[in-house]
């Protein structure tokens, strides 16, 4: 099985390169679009801040690559958040594979989240072998609010939605790299797909 | 809901853990690897590696450990000590490390939290911060808490949280080594007057410190070294306990 993971300067890649290892299979780092677009499985990751990040995807090319892509492709953390119409972080707007705006988090709250949370609501396949109320690494400002691709929700401060799909499209809010063997669950189901 | 975080830190020098470590069950209770997967098997949140060695061979050195630890740990980590330009942090998360944690680099040089949460996010960013309270005013101290500073604490902490710091590692000296519990009135306030998580550290000896600097002291999570290192405290038993007196930790 090809994994591409997604290269485009943004984030802590390393990390899920080596927990797809773990689970026994190579991934490839990668901005090559025929790379990415030849491979079975596609991750893209993202750390950092949106309206740059997507400055990044704009001057490679991979923005227009991205949504046309048919294979199954799992958005992790930001790179979730970049799948969505548009974001409030730097009034970005977003590739718009998933009908969500991302948010702020507000009120009393200290932010970042950072910790690990509760999924719960888990629909599909992406979370077989995972029961509700696990628990799953989380380091975001800004979330999706509850959206009909929904297939997991946490709450902090509110109910959102920190996982989503649509058609071969997977997004999740929390790092399934760090998030221990829930997350190796996860993440072995998605390369299963 | 999110859970309270309890974070073992170990020390590193030469890419080797130091300070007497007894984890009787390891075959080499020296290699930071080993050490960190045991860690994480027995219910760690997070991990912090300190790097206290301070030869050239340092940055290589450290690169190199945090390498093999991403391989292998499959929780976030942190690694500090020593690191004082956006070049060191770059290589360091590069090579695997979730955050870094600075704390006289950013003493003498503010500016380079903002650059830091810049280029990297406010995530990977955490403040450490050293305190002593000498009569009545907690005064931040570099190098270990032996050279003071004209920083107030509280001030200091809110110029790190305006410039960027994703979360603030407070240590208060004069509980650090004691076992006598964290600072949690100094805590309660850096929680209260700041919007980022806290980090307790300094004085943990039993489970009743860290139920009292989760609730009294509300700090977001807690890091201690030897009563983990020494099996003084057994992390399954602390969050059994944490769990049955109503404060959320991951089980």
């Amino acid at each position: 099985m090809k994994i591409a993971i997604i290269d485009y300067g943004a984030g802590n890649i390393q990390s899920i390169k080596f927990a797809v290892q773990r689970l026994g299979f190579e991934a490839i780092l990668s901005s090559n679009v025929e790379e990415i677009q030849n491979a079975d499985k596609v991750i893209f990751p993202g750390v950092g801040e949106a309206g740059s990040a997507m400055r990044m995807l704009r001057s490679t090319g991979l923005d227009k690559i991205i949504p046309d892509l048919k294979q199954p492709v799992l958005g992790i953390c930001l790179g979730m958040q970049l799948m969505c119409t548009s974001s409030e972080e730097g009034n970005t707007r977003g590739l718009g594979i998933f009908d969500a705006e991302v948010k702020k988090f507000f009120g009393n709250l200290k932010v970042p989240q950072i910790g690990w949370n509760t999924i719960t609501e888990l629909q599909g396949k992406l979370f077989k072998n995972v029961s509700a109320e696990e628990y799953v690494y989380l380091v975001h400002s800004f979330y999706v609010p509850e959206c009909s691709d929904e297939i997991a929700r946490t709450n902090y401060g509110v109910d959102y939605s920190t996982a989503l799909n649509r058609d071969n499209f997977y997004g999740v809010q929390f790092h399934p790299e760090k998030s221990s063997k829930t997350g190796e669950q996860i993440l072995k189901n998605f390369l299963n797909l | 809901m999110l859970t309270k975080r309890i974070i073992p830190c170990l020390d590193i020098k030469n890419g080797r853990t130091v300070k007497g470590v007894n984890f009787v069950d390891l075959r080499d209770a020296g290699d930071p690897v080993e050490l960190a997967a045991a860690y994480a098997e027995k219910g760690a949140d997070e991990l912090v590696f300190l790097d206290i060695s301070a030869t050239e061979e340092k940055r290589r050195t450290l690169a190199k450990l945090v390498l093999d630890v991403a391989e292998q740990l499959n929780i976030p980590f942190t690694v500090g000590g020593g690191i004082s330009s956006v070049e060191d942090v770059d290589i360091l998360l590069k090579n695997g490390a979730d955050k870094v944690s600075i704390n006289s680099s950013a003493v003498k040089n503010p500016d380079l939290i903002n650059q830091l949460s810049e280029k990297f996010g406010s995530q990977c960013v955490v403040v450490a911060i050293d305190a002593k309270n000498i009569d009545g005013k907690w005064s931040v101290h570099l190098v270990g808490g032996k050279v003071p500073t004209e920083l107030d604490l509280f001030e200091w902490a809110k110029e790190v949280e305006n410039r960027g710091a994703g979360e603030i590692l407070f240590t208060s000296m004069d509980h650090d080594g004691t076992k006598n519990g964290f600072a949690n009135e100094a805590l309660a306030r850096l929680s209260e007057e700041l919007n980022i998580p806290i980090i307790a550290s300094g004085g943990a000896g039993n489970i009743q410190h860290f139920e009292d600097t989760f609730k009294k002291g509300k700090a977001d999570a807690a890091l201690a070294a030897s009563v983990f290192h020494f099996k003084e405290i057994k992390i399954s038993d602390l969050k059994n306990s944490l769990k049955n007196s109503g404060i959320p930790v991951r089980i």
